[in-house]
């Protein structure tokens, strides 16, 4: 059973805080949900299908339900790090093609910025490989250098052109009254950023933001009756990549199985894609990606981000209009959720006026969760314009 | 021996051999006694074949460097280290393991390079194998 057009995304929204003291990690998440409930024109009683991840407090599903007053007949809590809430879009669109909810709220909401980072240590206390990773020092930058080194050893890919990425990404944050960073950046300021774990550097990395933010699925009975623009689904792949046994290739992601699945039940190519949100916790996992969806062959991503490649509306493939996680916002280290916010302000019409993609038509939104070095998962989905 | 920090392990039923032999300055490894792969991160289930007869090899302790970075300023037990090396270390009998290569300048590991591994004691009486640059010939 294809997921084409059996669930439209009818409410998005993205938290306006980067620094969020004065509030608790379940007063933001309330705050998102209804926020992109008011976006959808619904409440919270309309709602009948709660998704969540690890940020939520508690008991993750139960305590949010409970905390905001749901009354759901579906919960999902599926937990692949940042990607988690990529993953729930393409498991909603399941559950409502399913008749198992008709309207799906999904929020993330976190702290790290104000209130400690938040590394994961709780988790990995127990973890079975905790004891053949940890004990070496690998820091979260590590886990993404290491990909990067044998990247550029395998096809040449030089921190000039990881420093494109984060060109881009600025040139688009300038225009986010709410980004993190707004300032244009330049390659050289990249390469002249303190190296932080060679070859990545200060401005190769993500930022540390407060934040959050909310969707609403609904089915396309409920999206009929709605006044607001919505959003189709096309197609949703996700996969796990691990270390394969002692057998990891640091130079894909898991992108290279959940693009395809994604692109399948779309029906469309990596070529009729007006705009990507890919997920950007550094450079290399964008040059990475963007390989593994297809947009260029393998190795070739280097080149293909160069020259403004990925700058809107001008370049290749216009990417990350909000500026993404390396400028605007990580919200609880988790950019999944506002890789497909961005991705549904293009298909309305509704992204910054100087980064809109014209006339955009079919967007992707991908979501990696963990670390390249390491284990991730992986979330693609495809979207599209109403009567796409 | 490397100055490095050496943080004990969390050690459970099924890798208390592997960090036992550690102890003893001998680099063990899984193999699946039904399919013959060697298996890594330690475990006592073969996730090639699904077998659960799992019995420990030695290895010969050399192998070369699949990827590396310097970590500039570490956390936790690494704070105070300095520039330091995390590798994953691609072992001669197959699986690449993430370590830290140690005795050169951190600026001189290079991908492809000969490493033999050594031992640093930790203060509950295993030891991390680490690898350093391999003596010639």
């Amino acid at each position: 059973m294809s997921l084409r057009g059996r669930a439209f995304i009818a409410g998005a929204f993205e938290h306006p805080r980067r620094e969020i003291p004065d509030r608790t990690i379940p007063q933001i998440h309330a705050e998102v949900a209804v926020g992109a409930l008011a976006d959808a024109g619904l409440s919270l009683t309309d709602v009948d299908g709660y998704f969540c991840a690890g940020d939520a407090p508690g008991l993750g599903g139960m305590s949010m339900a409970e905390y905001l007053g749901l009354r759901v007949r579906h919960i999902d809590s599926t937990e692949t790090g940042g990607s988690s809430y990529v993953v729930h879009v393409g498991h909603a669109a399941a559950a409502i093609a399913a008749g198992k909810c008709s309207v799906a709220l999904i929020t993330l909401a976190g702290n790290p910025r104000s209130g400690g980072f938040e590394g994961g240590g709780r988790a990995f206390a127990s973890a079975p490989e905790g004891g053949f990773e940890t004990v070496w020092g690998p820091t979260i930058v590590a886990n993404y250098a290491l990909a990067a080194r044998r990247h550029m050893h395998e096809f040449g890919t030089t921190s000039a052109q990881l420093a494109e990425i984060k060109v881009a990404a600025a040139s688009h944050a300038q225009h986010n009254p709410n980004a993190f960073l707004r300032d244009p950046v330049t390659i050289e300021e990249v390469l002249e950023s303190p190296m932080i774990a060679d070859p990545l550097h200060r401005l190769d990395c993500c930022v540390i933001t407060d934040g959050g933010g909310a969707l609403v699925v609904v089915s396309p009975e409920v999206a009929r009756d709605l006044d607001r623009t919505c959003v189709k689904v096309l197609g949703a792949g996700e996969a796990v990549k691990h270390t394969d046994n002692g057998r990891i290739d640091l130079t894909h992601t898991g992108a290279v199985w959940s693009g395809p699945i994604a692109f399948e039940e779309a029906g469309v190519t990596p070529g009729d894609v007006d705009y990507v949100s890919i997920y950007d916790s550094f450079t290399i996992t964008v040059l990475e990606t963007i390989e593994d969806l297809g947009f260029c062959d393998k190795g070739k991503g280097g080149t293909f981000v160069a020259d403004g490649g990925l700058q809107s509306p001008h370049g290749r493939l216009p990417f990350n209009t909000d500026g993404g996680g390396l400028c605007n916002n990580h919200p609880a280290n988790r950019g999944g959720m506002t890789k497909v916010i961005e991705a549904v302000r293009q298909l309305r019409g509704e992204a910054h006026p100087a980064v809109q993609v014209p006339d955009c038509q079919v967007a992707l939104a991908h979501g990696t969760g963990g670390s390249l070095a390491t284990r991730m998962g992986s979330a693609t989905v495809i979207l599209g314009t109403e009567d796409a | 021996m490397s100055d490095l920090p050496a943080p004990s392990p969390p050690v459970t039923l099924e890798t208390k051999p592997y960090w036992d032999a550690a102890a003893q300055g001998r680099l063990v490894l899984p193999r699946c006694e039904a399919c013959e792969t060697v298996i890594w991160y330690p475990r006592s289930f073969c996730p090639a074949c699904g077998s659960t007869a799992v019995s420990w090899i030695d290895a010969a302790g050399t192998g070369s460097v699949y990827s590396h970075t310097v970590v500039r300023k570490g956390q936790g037990a690494y704070r105070e280290a300095g520039p330091y090396v995390v590798a994953y270390v691609e072992l001669d009998e197959g699986p690449r393991v993430m370590t830290n290569v140690v005795g050169c300048d951190p600026d001189n590991v290079e991908i492809g390079m000969r490493v033999e591994v050594v031992f640093d004691p930790t203060d509950k009486g295993t030891a991390l194998p680490r690898f350093r640059p391999a003596a010639a010939g």
